[in-house]
């Protein structure tokens, strides 16, 4: 019980103090505000826009590459304009976006998820275990994200699970490194001697009590992963080795304006490059902010 | 030093011989060999014989013998499309691709480093919030599309600039290069600046993170007692100090430089080995997928331990606490 509620207020403060943080700073506020309000439109806005884009009776051929504000046959307002498709890029981008939030989080969670297990394990343990999980972590690190990614998707083929694959392979060694270094902190005091000494069993110990206390590296780290993870998977689906063209992220929605980009209809990729932009650059400026708040040792990059 | 360096070498080719196992288990174990190696437009007969030639009907470890043999050799097979010897495709390629990651690394450093003295010396400044908040920019904006933006202004709306191909190549003590004529810089401009701005980013951080954590040691306190300089303190003392880390990491990013020309070679049709790989991706010819990768990864590997070396050169620790 008294674990319980000791561990409660550490968490609410850690919380708190966070918030306090972002709070603090008016560039933080806003990109919080804007991480919000994305959000909301990715959970929300697909059952809201004007048009389903992947439904083939609501679009109509004739309405492709129209400007932005201009007319569709049956007379409704194309805000941002149509692809070559003549789907209505508005409610493109924000299914997109939901494809995109929901890729960048799923992966995201899973690496943080492995990541944490593997750097509990190693810090708690040592020996060969701990040797064994940091020389692959090392092996993990030495290689740029972009080029482990691009190779197992060259070997797997497209897909969005495959997709998902790639990016939490590429992504927990991050993890791993920084909540393995938080632990060994950990390891070394009263608490986890006492808990120990009560006869609590290693997994209760270490994701009871010393997990919560590592919380401030994985949160900043999860934040900036994310963000990663949005940014390589459009890349990905740019180059065409992501995900399938039945399901459009925001990247896809960015390639298809490629062609058209050069003969002056810019919006097909302005657009949804905006959007992507907006909604990368927020969380990093959040992640950033929560770093100097939570984490003023953690190394720059 | 000896021991450190051949220690090293043996773990660089311990890595060297897994990626080799992870390509071939990816090509031959997870997708068919047979679809992958043999044209889909061959007919039966040419399939059958064509599976014995490639020895497709022996054992999966005799086939990785004869592979990872190939390998060495630098036979990787011949490319289905340009039909000449995949390794050949990608040494022909090559220099484009280390061109434009060396003029974007110049790019980067002669940019970053000043950036990022300017905002480490001014901590906390408008300035400095500035500049840091545009290394956050740089890092966010995805790279394909600020090479698509930098296309669309600098081509379609203002027309200075070629937006894709290499261009016209001179020779500069015998190499090939874009830097030679004018028309080479022109198309190489855009894509330099492209990938550079990611690395550019990087720079800046480590210049204030380093500057950051110089100024206020006792050796700066001494020099500005001793009535140096400012320009001087800054320009020797400061800078001999923050280059170290810089070197290494900027010689590490290096690599990456190469992963990452991958997405602006594509943008730009600029033709090095990184549209080679996207472009046998699509057209699935796979034996010079298999070679990139190889040879990616192999140079990679070797940079970070020429890397590893260098900096166990100037800083002895690094090497004393790996032989403890």
């Amino acid at each position: 019980m008294t674990a319980l509620t000791h561990r409660f207020q550490e968490s609410q403060s850690f919380w708190a103090r966070s918030l306090r943080g972002i709070l603090g700073s008016p560039k933080a506020t806003i990109a919080l505000a804007i991480c919000l309000i994305l959000i909301a439109t990715a959970i929300f806005g697909p059952s809201l826009v004007p048009q389903n884009p992947y439904d083939l009776a609501a679009i109509d051929f004739f309405d492709a590459r129209l400007p932005p504000m201009s007319n569709s046959m049956s007379g409704t307002t194309y805000w941002l304009g149509t692809d070559g498709q003549g789907r209505d890029m508005f409610s493109a981008m924000v299914y997109g976006l939901r494809t995109s939030m929901g890729v960048g989080l799923f992966s995201g969670v899973i690496a943080l998820a492995v990541g944490t297990a593997l750097g509990l394990t190693a810090a708690y343990y040592g020996g060969r275990i701990d040797t064994l999980i940091m020389r692959l972590v090392d092996l993990m690190l030495g290689f740029p994200t972009i080029l482990v990614a691009l190779m197992l998707l060259a070997l797997l083929g497209q897909g969005v699970w495959k997709v998902v694959l790639a990016l939490v392979i590429v992504q927990w060694a991050q993890f791993a490194r920084a909540v393995r270094a938080a632990a060994l902190i950990e390891r070394g005091k009263e608490y986890v001697e006492a808990a120990a000494s009560l006869g609590l069993s290693k997994p209760r110990i270490l994701f009871g009590h010393m997990l919560p206390n590592c919380l401030p590296p994985i949160i900043v780290i999860g934040t900036l992963q994310v963000a990663n993870a949005i940014s390589a998977e459009a890349t990905l689906s740019f180059l065409g080795i992501g995900l399938p063209i039945t399901e459009p992220s925001l990247g896809l929605l960015i390639a298809n304006g490629y062609q058209t980009l050069l003969s002056g209809q810019y919006w097909i990729s302005v657009y949804p490059g905006l959007l992507l932009l907006a909604l990368v650059f927020s969380i990093n400026i959040v992640g950033d902010r929560l770093r100097e708040v939570l984490n003023p040792r953690l190394s720059e990059r | 030093m000896t021991i450190f360096i051949i220690r090293r070498f043996s773990q660089s080719l311990f890595v060297v011989f897994l990626t080799s196992l992870l390509v071939f288990v990816g090509v031959y174990a997870i997708g068919n060999p047979v679809d992958i190696l043999i044209p889909a437009d061959a007919s039966f007969a040419e399939r059958e014989a064509a599976i014995r030639a490639l020895g497709l009907d022996r054992s999966l470890v005799a086939q990785y013998g004869t592979f990872l043999v190939n390998a060495l050799h630098g036979d990787f097979g011949r490319s289905f499309v340009f039909n000449q010897p995949a390794i050949s495709l990608i040494f022909q390629r090559l220099p484009a691709t280390l061109e434009l990651a060396f003029v974007a690394l110049t790019i980067a450093l002669m940019l970053g480093i000043p950036l990022g003295l300017i905002a480490g010396l001014k901590p906390r400044s408008v300035t400095d919030e500035t500049i840091m908040t545009g290394s956050i920019l740089g890092f966010s904006l995805p790279n394909f599309w600020q090479g698509m933006m930098l296309i669309m202004i600098f081509s379609v709306w203002l027309g200075w600039l070629p937006s894709s191909g290499r261009g016209e190549t001179g020779e500069i003590f015998g190499i090939a290069t874009s830097l030679a004529s004018w028309d080479g810089l022109a198309h190489l401009i855009l894509p330099a600046t492209n990938l550079a701005l990611f690395q550019l980013s990087l720079v800046i951080r480590l210049t204030r993170t380093g500057v950051r954590e110089t100024m206020p040691l006792d050796f700066i306190k001494f020099a500005r007692a001793k009535g140096l300089s400012e320009r001087r303190i800054i320009s020797v003392h400061v800078m001999k100090n923050i280059l170290i880390p810089i070197v290494t990491v900027v010689g590490m990013e290096f690599g990456s430089l190469i992963a990452f020309a991958v997405v602006t070679e594509t943008i730009f049709a600029w033709p090095g080995i990184g549209k080679l790989l996207i472009d046998s991706i699509t057209v699935l010819d796979r034996p010079v997928v298999v070679a990139y990768l190889l040879v990616v990864v192999t140079m990679f590997i070797f940079i970070n331990l020429a890397v590893d070396i260098v900096y166990s050169m100037l800083d002895p620790r690094i090497r004393l606490s790996e032989t403890q």
